[in-house]
């Protein structure tokens, strides 16, 4: 396993800048998410780190080593796509043992046997190790595809979206099966997705992309509690964050343009009213859609209320967060 | 507008039975549901109310007239497809237009009717835009145009979100919803996606190898689900299932498990033999020295909550408690779990043992 760091990577693509001057350390054995939507650029930052595109400018080193020059293999990393590709005409035993045999490596045939039973039992497929790879089901294939890759010991893991083209059941229960494996192994990820969910439970570190440019890089805990800016704040959390007019309450500090409030920074029963829209009900959350002076605003509210629309409830902030006019949040010690 | 009403619907294909004698209604202006795993029969079961297939057996009632033998073209009803089918070579207007000037409406009238459309869509800006250009979301709202501007009796909708990324699938349930409202056409929607099914539904039918598992409002489904193959395919992280041998009595309200007394609602059968004790991970509370205990193996951040991986007498067990409460991986607690919310299942059938919390439920699901 290995460190990687990037520094002022960018790239383009004809007209379009992929990825601007992107700088940022992927340490030994940590879990790094680079989330963003679609066409932020978190592919194309695999894929330059994987050797698959060049950058135009920036380097990158692996485990202390500038790899510009190095092809694909050479670098030793292990790649997982969206997309399981596996060799339909081999069974799962050959498929996971395929990368073991590249002329590379030269791995002798016993350990080969022990690998691949070992990480087999790890994704639970030890059962299917003699069934052709096309006969198994869409979950099961994803597995073998990341087996493929955990057989190796490589510099590093680039993974992605390894998950999202499988149900949410099996989705929930490899997202824990892959960090327990990450973390077992001390191994080094570095996994892209859009799934706020993924990146908040998986990752020691998370990336925010914005059209190609990196805008925060922290724990979890640090992203969602800390946003550096609107954006940021508007990634994560379940309802999202609630943005509103500063001045729609009391208190905000100088210059501040937006006040934002998740659902546990509002209080109901004290304050001002909000009248009741409609009553979401998603099973473990409840969620109340609310009008407030005209905006909307949704927050969480008990499984079994007796609210009903055109009910009006009283509502106040608490420890929200405040942003400037440009989006960037104004520092709590500020205020 | 119209209430679709299904009776015992069956459709074959050979040798294999699709959907085996579904019955429920769809009332008035509902955003009804039909959800369940890929192979459960529910795209058959919208493509027999649309006419695209024609039932084995059974009978499909809109708007009080049986449609079941019916051509598609005759039942006034819109299909929306996860693959937004739309002309490339026309633009946003023409696109939206298409069914009314195929039906023979003066041009005035449906100039009129796609302007309202894309106010409602908020297209009004790209009317004029070839649609080979658009993003992903703006297809499939003049999509969704070109399937209200004809004001059918009622629009079917497979998946039609399926194809778009995650942060964008939210925003379009929500406007989807929204929509819903102002409009007040009765929707069957179809989707694998438990959490869209609970988010927009009314109502919803959870379905599994053609069979109706249940029916009901989102919030019965997911307190009070009728089998164990509901249990788990609803709620995420699905609900805990601990697994034991054991006796349940009418009007009990404990069992016993690994020689620790449970609650449970009031029992309103008796039932013997291998018994499912299904808690939901957010009922499940840590105490300091409860006698039912659980190892951490893993912690999991989500914001505002937390989920919490533990290894239990019973096997594995997930809890969602708050994020500021500390949960060290390799600590052993006491585990409490809300006795009121708790369903039995008897483990060869996966059927629901009666009590008082779901007994108004599966007397009539």
């Amino acid at each position: 396993m290995a460190e990687v760091v990037l520094r002022n990577l960018a790239k383009s693509f004809g007209t379009t800048q992929a990825v601007r001057d992107v700088s940022f350390t992927v340490p030994d054995g940590a879990f790094v998410v680079l989330l963003g939507p679609t066409g932020a650029g978190k592919t194309t930052l695999l894929r330059l780190i994987a050797g698959l595109e060049r950058p135009d400018c920036g380097e990158i080193m692996i485990a202390g080593r500038p790899v510009a020059s190095d092809t694909p293999a050479e670098r030793n990393v292990a790649m997982v796509f969206q997309q399981y590709s596996l060799y339909p005409h081999m069974s799962v035993r050959d498929n996971l043992a395929f990368p073991l045999r590249s002329p590379m490596l030269r791995t002798p045939e016993p350990e080969i046997a022990l690998k691949v039973r070992a990480v087999a039992e790890t994704l639970k497929i030890a059962h299917k190790l003699d069934n052709k790879a096309t006969a198994l089901s869409g979950g099961e294939m994803q597995r073998v595809s990341i087996g493929r890759a955990l057989v190796r010991a490589p510099s590093i893991y680039l993974m992605d979206e390894p998950l999202s083209s499988l149900d949410a059941k099996l989705r929930t229960d490899l997202r824990v099966e892959l960090k327990r494996i990450q973390t077992s192994l001390g191994a080094t990820f570095l996994y892209v997705t859009h799934d706020q969910i993924e990146a908040m439970t998986m990752a020691t570190h998370v990336g925010v992309l914005d059209e190609g440019r990196l805008v925060q890089f922290g724990t979890p805990r640090e992203i969602y509690e800390t946003p550096a800016s609107l954006y940021v704040a508007g990634r994560l959390g379940l309802p999202r964050m609630n943005m509103l007019p500063a001045a729609l309450f009391a208190g905000a500090p100088p210059g501040a343009q937006t006040i934002g409030l998740r659902p546990e920074n509002i209080v109901q029963g004290t304050g001002r009213p909000a009248r009741v829209v409609r009553i979401e009900h998603l099973g473990d959350q409840t969620r109340l859609h609310l009008v407030f002076d005209g905006h909307e605003i949704v927050t969480l509210t008990d499984p079994h209320t007796g609210l009903e629309p055109g009910d009006l409830v009283p509502i106040e902030p608490m420890n929200p967060l405040y942003f400037d006019a440009d989006g960037a949040r104004i520092a709590r010690g500020d205020y | 507008m119209a209430e679709i009403t299904i009776r015992n619907l069956r459709k074959e294909f050979g040798s294999f039975t699709a959907v085996q004698g579904s019955t429920f209604t769809i009332a008035d202006g509902e955003f009804f549901m039909l959800l369940g795993p890929s192979g459960c029969g529910k795209t058959t079961t919208l493509r027999m109310i649309a006419g695209l297939e024609l039932p084995t057996s059974g009978e499909i009632w809109i708007d009080g007239e049986e449609v079941g033998r019916k051509p598609a073209s005759q039942r006034d009803i819109a299909f929306v497809f996860q693959m937004f089918a739309l002309y490339p070579h026309m633009n946003v207007r023409r696109n939206i237009s298409y069914p009314l000037v195929s039906e023979g409406m003066p041009r005035a009238r449906v100039r009129e009717k796609v302007d309202e459309v894309a106010r409602i869509l908020g297209l009004e800006h790209l009317l004029d835009r070839p649609v080979s250009g658009l993003s992903g979301g703006d297809r499939q709202r003049v999509a969704l145009g070109r399937a209200i501007v004809r004001n059918p009796k009622c629009f079917l909708m497979d998946e039609p979100l399926g194809a778009l990324d995650a942060e964008f699938r939210e925003r379009m349930a929500e406007e989807l919803r929204a929509l819903h409202d102002r409009m007040g056409a009765t929707t069957v929607y179809v989707t694998h996606d438990q959490l869209e099914a609970m988010q927009m539904g009314d109502k919803i039918v959870v379905m599994n190898h053609g069979v109706v598992e249940q029916f009901g409002t989102p919030q019965d489904i997911y307190d009070k689900p009728a089998t164990l193959f509901v249990a788990e395919f609803i709620g995420s992280p699905p609900m805990n299932f601990l697994r034991f041998g054991g006796h349940v009595a009418h009007g009990a309200t404990s069992v016993m498990l690994q020689h620790h007394t449970l609650a449970i609602p009031a029992a309103r059968e008796t039932f013997h033999g291998d018994l499912v004790y299904g808690v939901r991970p957010e009922h499940v509370r840590f105490i300091d020295d409860g006698p039912y205990r659980g190892e951490i193996v893993a912690t999991e951040y989500l914001g505002t909550t937390q989920i919490v991986t533990l290894e239990t007498a019973n096997g594995a067990l997930k809890a969602r408690i708050p994020a500021d409460r500390l949960a060290r991986v390799g600590e052993t607690v006491g585990l409490d779990f809300n006795g009121a919310t708790v369903s039995l299942f008897d483990a060869r059938t996966g059927r629901a043992i009666r009590s008082d919390l779901n007994e108004g439920i599966l007397s009539h699901g």
